[in-house]
């Protein structure tokens, strides 16, 4: 497929995305949020672990502090959009001196260090009652109107969040940045020594993956009005969220796209008709997903993959 | 007094925390990989005996045996059939594997048992020492972890397969050129992790209830341990587990119980920055 082609294809998927209001119900409209929404912290997780190859389990630690900063400061009395723009400024900031410090760790030590990040900001989070609300939550100021109105707003919202996450992610790839990033993905001490900055790049790419999920945070606090600890802060979210971005293909920009909508069908399935397993069939997708896809969706060479066949069914054919 | 009642609290939780994580330090130190059953499995050992106790009258002491033995066998073909496919690529793709058979575990753990929290209940009474008052179950639970924990210490020391895990840790490439079948080894491995957390659940299961809720403050409570400690090593993990313990203890004497937790994983993210090999300085494996 050629370059514009994808592009071409991408617009369309956007404008059946962005249209649904139109023509669906509300139970399509929720899942079109959700799927714009989870579209861009795959995207978002992208630029650590996708082209930089950090295994960083971080997400959901921004996705939370993003939703605390941006209920917070609305309930201060700050308008919702500002509101938005200081979370994602406060979580970019969290992360740049958070990464500063961890990504000095590599492998599984990077790996541990990022689920421990999570943990701790959920302790703290919930035991600073005064504060937060602790384990009640927090109410957060409803947006007003009819509730399909509101759930356009929020998708308009979710599809802009993306799309600038995404243009993001197009800018870095063709840069000089990810360029660097991919060296270091490939070998570090190869990429210091051609004497790309290591450490500056990769705080740029932590950066870059945490403030956009500050930013969907703030956002979800707003379209759902009540967050809560256990909720913003989810172990299985730090985790899906990678996986996402794996089943679609790390490190390529629309893979993280096409991998959240693809997971939030299947599960979106697999809840409507199993509901009581829904969990140990989203393990064997991960499992799956490891053994078959390694390189994700987009990499797979559909060509090939025809021609293999192609060549099979001629062979079984003249062996007869 | 007060403050020797924390301290022996300390040890006990210390004991028990030493024997969760050392299955899994095992399993980060020679297969290179973060085990995210691991706190499943601990749970599954823990229903598996107190099932037994329930429905069989089986003293949780004799359960323990045959509940590792299940659980070893659990772990050995896990390994075999399915981690040993990928057990040479990068974390992130070793990680999510374990992740996804954690939620298949989970999700059956949760329709068969449910989540209500079972406890087995010995009822041995407390004793008291001189003004420390502890729960005669808690010390023999103790006393367990300690027993299985050097248990394993001894075979990894003194048995011909201890000697070969400890070959392969050090170095896979001569341990393979030497005769030893790698790929067996790590089965075993993993299987010997397995059958730790079965046992540390058992064990468990006697002193704390035990619930499906708990698989992710188990796994958190291994990462600790193992960072504070230094990996794959059986001393590593003891103190590891003794100081998470009284941290935890006197955390949650002075500053309150809600913060015990954040000292402990505050000290971890300290301790990878500072000092990844842990406390004990043994060198980890990347």
């Amino acid at each position: 497929m050629t370059q514009s082609m994808r592009y071409f294809l991408f617009a369309a998927c956007v404008i059946v995305l962005a249209s649904t209001p139109l023509w669906a119900g509300n139970y399509i409209v929720r899942l079109s949020i959700t799927i714009a929404m989870y579209s861009a912290l795959a995207l978002s997780w992208n630029f650590i672990g996708g082209f930089t190859g950090y295994p960083s389990f971080s997400t959901a630690a921004f996705f939370g502090l993003g939703s605390y900063a941006g209920a917070l400061s609305q309930n201060a009395g700050v308008p919702v959009i500002l509101a938005w723009v200081l979370a994602t400024l406060f979580v970019g900031v969290f992360a740049a001196v958070l990464g500063s410090i961890i990504l000095r760790l590599r492998g599984h030590y990077f790996a541990i260090g990022s689920f421990g990040v999570v943990e701790v900001v959920r302790l703290v989070i919930s035991s600073w009652g005064s504060l937060t609300g602790g384990g009640d939550g927090l109410n957060v100021p409803l947006v007003t109107g009819e509730p399909n109105v509101v759930a356009q707003t929020f998708l308009a919202v979710m599809i802009v969040i993306m799309l600038i996450v995404l243009a993001f992610t197009i800018a870095v790839d063709r840069s000089r940045l990810g360029f660097g990033l991919r060296c270091i993905q490939q070998n570090e001490d190869a990429a210091d020594m051609v004497g790309i900055n290591t450490t500056r790049y990769k705080v740029y790419a932590y950066t870059m993956s945490a403030m956009f999920c500050g930013t969907v945070g703030a956002a979800y606090a707003s379209w759902t009005g009540y967050i809560d600890p256990v909720d913003s802060f989810s172990i299985i979210m730090t985790v899906k969220v990678p996986v996402m971005c794996l089943l679609g293909g790390a490190g390529t920009v629309f893979g993280p796209i096409l991998g959240a909508a693809a997971f939030l069908l299947l599960e979106e399935f697999f809840w409507a008709n199993f509901l009581e397993y829904n969990r140990a069939i989203l393990g064997a997708v991960i499992v799956v997903l490891i053994f078959f896809l390694p390189g994700g969706l987009l990499k797979v060479r559909y060509r090939d993959l025809f021609a293999r066949i192609r060549v099979r069914s001629i062979q079984s054919r003249t062996a007869k | 007094m007060f403050h020797l009642q924390t301290l022996a609290n300390g040890i006990v939780l210390g004991a028990l925390y030493a024997c969760l994580a050392v299955g899994f330090s095992l399993v980060w130190g020679v297969l290179n990989i973060i085990n995210m059953l691991h706190g499943s499995m601990i749970v599954l050992g823990g229903y598996l005996t107190f099932f037994a106790w329930q429905g069989y009258g089986i003293h949780p002491l004799v359960a323990l045996s045959f509940v590792a033995l299940v659980l070893y066998c659990v772990g050995y073909v896990t390994q075999f059939l399915v981690i040993n496919r990928v057990v040479n690529e990068p974390v992130l793709t070793t990680l999510t594997l374990t992740f996804g058979l954690d939620l298949i575990l989970y999700n059956f753990m949760t329709v068969y048992y449910t989540a209500t929290p079972v406890r087995v209940t010995l009822d041995l009474g407390v004793v008291d020492l001189g003004g420390v008052v502890e729960p005669v179950d808690r010390l023999l639970g103790m006393a367990l972890a300690l027993v299985l924990t050097g248990i394993l210490y001894v075979v990894m020391r003194g048995s011909r397969i201890g000697r070969a895990i400890v070959a392969v840790r050090m170095d896979r490439t001569a341990a393979e050129l030497m005769g030893i079948r790698v790929e067996q080894i790590y089965a075993i491995t993993f299987g010997i992790g397995a059958l730790m957390a079965g046992a540390a659940g058992a064990v468990f299961a006697m002193v704390y209830p035990i619930t499906t809720n708990l698989t992710s403050t188990f796994l958190g409570k291994a990462f600790v341990v193992c960072v504070i400690g230094g990996l794959g090593s059986v001393p590593g993990a003891l103190i590891g587990g003794l100081v998470l313990g009284m941290i935890e203890s006197f955390a949650g004497q002075f500053f309150g119980p809600q913060h015990a937790l954040t000292v402990g994983f505050l000290l971890m993210l300290v301790l990878l920055v500072v000092k990844p090999t842990g406390l004990t300085g043994i060198k980890g494996y990347e």
